[in-house]
């Protein structure tokens, strides 16, 4: 069961590399949000009630309604446009993805671990490098904002399959987790908004050495 | 003692942070430097112990945390200097002073912590005290350098976390859990090293971003140019310092197993690049605390090249991160005198600094020598012994390259440097300069003196301290 939630997880990459709508973008991380509620569920079973509950309430409170709520209010209250609009064609894009998943498949095949579920590794490195993908290649701020809440969510698999052994880990990944989202969000409203009228990248470049 | 530090420190910034009465929240500041003053005198005196399971007062945390308080002392004189003359209100400057002294303390603790977890939490704070200080002057440009600081840094932050996740998987075939550095270092010979090599890989990447490496040095060369000059000169030392740290103990960790050789060229790679990023870009910079900034990158690069090569390096790139806070915070604090004279950071319209501010101008002089490791500066001690570590590595041609690249940087930092001090400037009208005081730069040639000290006539506990810091690293 572990493993069909881990790869629909993988599934909502490629959509999420072909979708055009910035709405749309948020819907799949408040659904990855509910698939790693699940998997939490599923795969923490050896740590004390009390912390599991923790871990649960963050994926469902945190990571499905909170950071998504507050992102569509960013985009309306920042009047930003619908369009997500990528520096390159969806079609490449999810040629380069499907291309990072097999490498990342390649990569596990070479490691030999009994410890480690490999599919919670190839899960992971690959939610990885899509956010990075995804910061790199499309226009706007709040883009790099989603983007980084992937590689997040990518973060936090690897260390539910560490979390039997080393539930501390677990807690810094959703301290990490809170922490730097609250920094970045909270700079995204109150400031980026409100100074930078149409938010893209393109304003930020006025930092030079000259 | 460090929870009464942290605590005492945490106290100090709440009340900073509600306080708007000027006398109050002045000798709070004055407050908290005994503090981090009383802190550093009973680490020495407790050298070697532990306190609260995660902090212990080793070599390299004492050192590094004794140049931290004495940096910290002008950076305050000279925060204070510049809120007065910037008229700051009292919210900004309630601001100012709480980020300074989180970011004061979060850089002591991460020097001392010996967990891997705890060093990232405390690199984590420092993230969020430096991007208030980044974001002081409330304007476009600053912002886009908090943006860019906090973004790179969050991403950076990340990629520790994922180093540490791969490490706690090696040390599963160990049987164990506790990620501290000494239980690492005592289990090498267990570690898994096809996770170690990934550890060690996110790890390094994601302290590049504070100690100013390449790939992530970008954010910081920002950070640097856009927060105030004090808090740029903290940016641009103690907090380098403190990725130093992070990297250093895990390195000594992966030093003393077969990856060291792997280890070495990842390190040297980075390092070497460095050094060719910053050459590039000092010959076409024209803002003077960019230049600085950049020059900071290329110091780094020689640092972690004497960490590289080994042998003598280790020695000496600790010797160079000292020296190196010492004269890079002077010249940062002198850059604020120069900006109030000019108000302005290009290289265009600043010149013949001698005629408005003698004293000043000697700094930047004298400073100059200094970072650019001429003698009688310290640092042309530490980085001679770390060109000595590479050629006994037998990297002759790296050592060529890298020395003309060198000539290159100490080109180009003169051309500006000399261009600041005797050039006039076209167009400036010197009718209503301001006089600033000669004692301002007082603290400047302290530390250059004391920078020159260090490195030609060492003290022999200074020698002691460094030789334990490096001790457990192979020869």
């Amino acid at each position: 069961m572990i493993h069909v939630l881990l790869i629909t997880f993988i599934i909502t990459l490629f959509y999420m590399a072909i979708a055009n709508r910035l709405m749309t973008y948020i819907k799949v991380l408040a659904l990855q949000g509910v698939i790693l509620f699940f998997v939490v569920f599923l795969q923490l079973s050896e740590i004390n009630t009390l912390n599991l509950v923790l871990i649960m309430l963050e994926t469902i409170v945190f990571k499905s309604l909170a950071v998504p709520l507050f992102l569509s209010h960013l985009l309306k209250r920042n009047n930003i446009t619908r369009e997500a609009e990528p520096f390159l064609p969806n079609f490449v894009s999810l040629v380069i993805t499907t291309f990072i998943v097999v490498i990342t498949i390649l990569i596990s095949n070479t490691i030999k671990d009994d410890n480690l579920d490999k599919i919670f590794f190839v899960v992971a490195l690959s939610t990885l490098f899509f956010g990075l993908y995804l910061i790199a290649t499309r226009r706007k701020i709040i883009t790099h904002v989603m983007g980084y809440m992937v590689i997040e969510n990518g973060v936090f698999v690897l260390s539910l399959a560490v979390g039997n052994e080393m539930p501390m880990l677990v807690n810094l990944g959703i301290m990490l987790d809170i922490f730097a989202s609250v920094l970045i969000l909270g700079i995204f409203l109150n400031k980026i908004g409100d100074v930078f009228k149409n938010v893209s990248v393109d304003q930020l470049s006025n930092l030079k050495d000259y | 003692m460090i929870g009464v530090y942290l605590l005492g420190a945490l106290a100090i910034a709440i009340i900073l942070f509600i306080s708007r009465n000027k006398i109050l929240v002045y000798s709070l500041a004055g407050l908290f430097l005994v503090l981090q003053s009383a802190f550093a005198i009973y680490a020495s005196f407790h050298y070697g112990s532990t306190e609260s399971i995660y902090f212990t007062y080793d070599s390299l945390g004492v050192i590094l945390l004794i140049t931290m308080s004495i940096v910290a002392i002008p950076a305050l004189i000279h925060s204070y200097i510049y809120i007065e003359n910037h008229q700051e209100n009292a919210q900004a400057r309630a601001i100012y002073l709480t980020s300074m002294v989180l970011l004061i303390m979060a850089i002591s603790a991460g020097y001392l912590s010996n967990h891997i977890a705890v060093t990232w939490i405390f690199t984590e704070i420092t993230t969020l005290s430096a991007s208030a200080l980044i974001y002081h002057h409330r304007n476009k440009l600053a912002l886009e350098g908090t943006w860019k600081y906090v973004f790179i840094c969050a991403i950076s932050i990340t990629f520790i976390f994922i180093g540490i996740l791969f490490l706690s998987l090696s040390l599963q075939h160990a049987g164990s859990d506790d990620l501290s550095f000494r239980n690492l270092l005592a289990r090498r010979a267990e570690l898994n090293p096809v996770w170690l090599r990934m550890a060690f890989l996110f790890i390094f990447t994601g302290f590049t971003a504070k100690l100013g490496l390449v790939p992530m040095f970008t954010a910081g060369i920002d950070a640097k140019d856009k927060a105030p000059a004090p808090a740029g000169a903290l940016l641009a030392t103690v907090l380098m310092n403190l990725g130093f740290v992070g990297i250093f103990r895990f390195y000594i960790v992966i030093a003393n197993t077969p990856l060291l050789h792997w280890a070495q060229l990842v390190v040297g790679t980075a390092a070497f690049l460095s050094i060719f990023v910053s050459t590039v870009y000092m010959l076409k910079v024209k803002n003077v605390k960019r230049m600085l900034a950049y020059s900071g990158i290329e110091h780094m690069g020689i640092v972690m090249l004497g960490v590289a090569a080994g042998g003598v390096g280790y020695y000496a790139a600790v010797l160079h991160i000292i020296l190196h806070a010492f004269v890079k915070s002077s010249l940062f604090f002198q850059f604020n005198q120069l900006y109030r004279v000019f108000q302005d950071k290009s290289i265009y319209h600043i010149g013949n600094y001698f005629k408005y501010n003698a004293t000043g101008a000697m700094v930047l002089l004298f400073g100059f020598i200094s970072a650019t490791a001429m003698p009688p500066s310290g640092l042309f001690v530490s980085e001679f012994l770390i060109f000595k570590s590479i050629f006994d590595a037998g990297q002759i041609v790296l050592l060529i390259v890298v020395l003309l690249l060198l000539t290159l940087i100490i080109f180009a930092f003169g051309k500006n440097i000399f261009k600041v001090l005797f050039i006039p400037a076209v167009g400036f009208d010197d009718s209503n300069v301001e006089k600033i005081s000669p004692w301002e730069s007082l603290s400047q040639f302290l530390f250059l003196a004391f920078a020159v000290y260090l490195g030609l006539n060492p003290p022999a506990i200074f020698v002691q301290l460094l030789k334990d810091s490096v001790s457990l690293l192979p020869i």
